[in-house]
């Protein structure tokens, strides 16, 4: 039963793959999703229904959580996808910045690594064992690379390339830190179970303490480079920048949470063993270079969609920060989890909408964004203070209950580093936002002289496509429900999660 | 059998030399290719604990994605790309293979000073191991070309493996071959992006992909 939510959108991909026709492709994808997302919805509602598959699968509160995030979004970005797909898929199309003409790759494939790309993040939240979450997150990098290549041409090309290669040697990294890790596991004790999670922490106080902490660090590299934390974060405003809207809004959103969620596991282990204290300490580190790295690219960025990339890097600081921290933060962290992908999502689904609306990704050229394309423009506003953490929307809790945890530490340090980064960026973000929304009035272009035929045709409404504002629409909704409202569920599930990463 | 074993983890140091000190493509996919059947070999010597069907498939999976299938999809690479070796990497060979002799001496430092707890683990499984995969890592950091990044992920990937058989007892089938899998999957991917950049850009060169950076 476990396996039905890995196994479904699997099977959905080869099919998408071998049908040809584009309507039914659609349909599949976005039934796999609305299927897979109810699965996941009586999964909360009836975990006994779904018992653990041996050793290796079961879904504890943590892996839920995340599964939750994942496959709701997921199911928001397939619709996108189709009016994405109607609009760009088969034709060639002249490169909006540069102006030389390229294809896209074939919708069946880039379907079929889209439902390749969820089933493989599933596996990622049911796994129980360190060996095969190793195999879960390499596959999604594997996965998920020909999605960043959708548009064939050299940007998404490099990026890609990029991609494949830092995350494939980050990954190597965690494979050797996964051995390091069963190196401390005692001899004689042996037996296939031994890397589970379970048997770790049953069995934590006889690990080798060196190995495990060794293990750790590698481990933190490793996934570390896949969830974008600086300095290892050098593939990712390349991939999210070149990357199809909903790509990036998956990667973001959903993907870089997997990597999370692979090193809270090995946090929880650690923190059994007694070395809960130091995986904090390097992680509180880890977050706050994030957050100062992030803060200092997102001052000054011309691109809005890279600007996008590194406010990822920043919030997976702020997650980092959050577990490193404990206490209060765990939970903060777990539910800014939540509010991050949600609002991010929205905001790289509607970088798409400005970007077809514009054909730029230089935020100084994008005026007037209120007036050309009014929802989107105004869900662009709302997008922005609700990811700089501005009520009512969610993150604004969550952040606040990570400063909580920052205060009541009593370490002033990070209090001050942790609100002044939030600032900067937050200064950073607010100036590009008010010149892309507003901006280029009519009368003032006309005084400045600018040529009278063009004006109507640049400042005039566009157009914009039900599908493609009505996916972020959604998102910012829950979003903003959460700011003002945690239904009871959630928090529960949120409070079981934070308990499972140990009190130390 | 020790005598065996030993010969081979030195025969797999060599061949990273040799990764290291060739500047044509053939020549370093014949290095890969190599270690792989080497490495394949490893759980036959070994002695380790674990029925011996097990132990057969493993080098027999083991022999037949890195011994043979990688080699051949590389040589597709170089063919379809047309590239004969590699021509100007950004740190050269004889310093290449100096700084290949200090990763040795280092891993060979740190290696008798890690003791696994396993008794009877050969004295240089450990530093053969990390010698691999740190010559892995210095030839994706210090070449240009995209195949030959491919092939210093599939030495680091090697030089892992061999690691993960000092600890063999813990690793199940299942995990070992999910793990083989995605090697493999990740060299095809890498292969089909080098197409893909060499028709593109005419050159397979990594370090020209340098568009995409922050601008104000």
């Amino acid at each position: 039963m476990i396996l039905l939510p890995v196994l479904l959108p699997a099977a959905a991909a080869v099919i998408a793959f071998i049908i040809r026709a584009h309507l039914p492709r659609r349909i599949l994808l976005v039934a796999v999703a609305g299927t897979h997302a109810a699965l996941v919805g009586w999964l909360w509602l009836e975990p006994s229904r779904f018992p653990p598959l041996g050793a290796w699968m079961a879904l504890d509160s943590l892996g839920a959580l995340f599964l939750g995030i994942t496959s709701l979004l997921f199911l928001v970005v397939s619709v996108y996808a189709v009016g994405f797909l109607r609009r760009e898929s088969g034709s060639t199309s002249a490169d909006p910045e540069e102006g030389f003409l390229f294809d896209n790759t074939p919708e069946a494939l880039f379907t079929a690594c889209l439902l390749g790309f969820l089933s493989t993040m599933t596996l990622v939240t049911v796994s129980r064992h360190f060996g095969l979450l190793w195999v879960a997150i390499e596959a999604t990098t594997l996965v998920s690379a020909p999605l960043i290549h959708y548009h064939r041409h050299h940007r998404s090309l490099e990026a890609t390339w990029k991609y494949i290669l830092l995350c494939s040697v980050g990954i190597a990294v965690a494979l050797l830190g996964t051995y390091f890790i069963a190196a401390a596991v005692p001899r004689g004790s042996g037996g296939i179970t031994s890397l589970t999670f379970d048997r770790l922490i049953e069995r934590a106080s006889q690990l080798d303490v060196r190995w495990l902490k060794a293990g750790f660090l590698l481990l933190l590299v490793g996934y570390g480079t896949k969830m974008g934390l600086a300095p290892l974060h050098a593939w990712l405003p390349d991939a999210h920048s070149e990357a199809p809207p909903l790509v990036s809004a998956l990667l973001s959103g959903a993907l870089l949470n997997c990597a999370f969620l692979a090193i809270l596991r090995i946090l929880s282990v650690c923190a059994a063993a007694g070395l809960g204290p130091f995986g904090r300490q390097i992680l509180l580190v880890f977050g706050l270079v994030s957050m100062a790295v992030a803060a200092g690219l997102i001052i000054g960025q011309g691109d809005y969609k890279r600007m996008l990339a590194y406010s990822s890097v920043e919030h997976m600081g702020i997650l980092a920060v959050g577990i490193g921290l404990g206490g209060t933060g765990d939970w903060g962290a777990l539910f800014h989890a939540v509010n991050h992908s949600l609002t991010k999502a929205a905001l790289f689904l509607l970088a798409g909408n400005i970007l077809a609306a514009y054909g730029t990704k230089k935020s100084a050229d994008v005026e007037g964004a209120l007036r050309r394309i009014p929802v989107t423009g105004a869900l662009w506003i709302a997008g922005f203070f609700a990811i700089l953490g501005a009520p009512p929307f969610g993150a604004f809790s969550s952040e606040l209950a990570i400063l909580r945890a920052a205060v009541s530490s009593g370490s002033w340090v990070v209090v001050v580093l942790y609100s002044l980064l939030l600032a900067a960026v937050f200064a950073g973000m607010i100036g590009v936002l008010v010149r892309m929304a507003q901006g280029g009035k009519p009368s003032a272009a006309r005084a400045a002289g600018g040529l009278a035929a063009d004006l109507p045709a640049a400042t005039a409404r566009r157009r914009e496509p039900v599908l493609a504002v009505a996916a972020p629409t959604v998102l910012l909704a829950l979003t903003g429900g959460l700011g003002i409202f945690v239904p009871g569920f959630l928090n529960r599930a949120i409070a079981q999660a934070a308990m499972l990463l140990g009190i130390s | 059998m020790t005598l065996w074993i030993e010969s081979f983890l030195v025969l797999l140091m060599i061949t990273s030399l040799w990764l290291l000190g060739s500047s044509r493509l053939l020549s370093c996919i014949a290095a890969v290719s190599v270690q792989g059947v080497l490495l394949a070999a490893l759980p036959l010597l070994l002695g380790i604990d674990a029925p011996p069907w097990r132990l057969f498939l493993q080098a027999g999976v083991s022999l037949g994605l890195k011994g043979i299938a990688f080699p051949l999809l590389l040589l597709r690479a170089v063919r379809s790309v047309d590239a004969r070796r590699e021509m100007e990497p950004l740190v050269g060979y004889s310093l290449s293979l100096l700084i290949g002799v200090a990763l040795l001496a280092g891993s060979l430092a740190a290696g008798v000073r890690m003791p696994l707890p396993a008794a009877g683990t050969p004295v240089l499984l450990v530093p053969a191991a990390m010698f691999t995969a740190l010559t892995g890592l210095f030839v994706i950091v210090g070449r240009r070309s995209a195949i030959v990044q491919a092939m210093g992920y599939l030495a680091m990937e090697n030089g892992i493996a061999a690691f993960g058989l000092a600890i063999a007892e813990q690793e199940p089938l299942l995990v070992e071959m999910g793990t083989l899998l995605d090697a493999f999957v990740a060299v095809f991917v890498m292969g089909i992006t080098i197409f893909h950049i060499n028709r593109e850009f005419d050159h397979i060169d990594a370090d020209r992909l340098s568009t995409l950076k922050d601008s104000p």
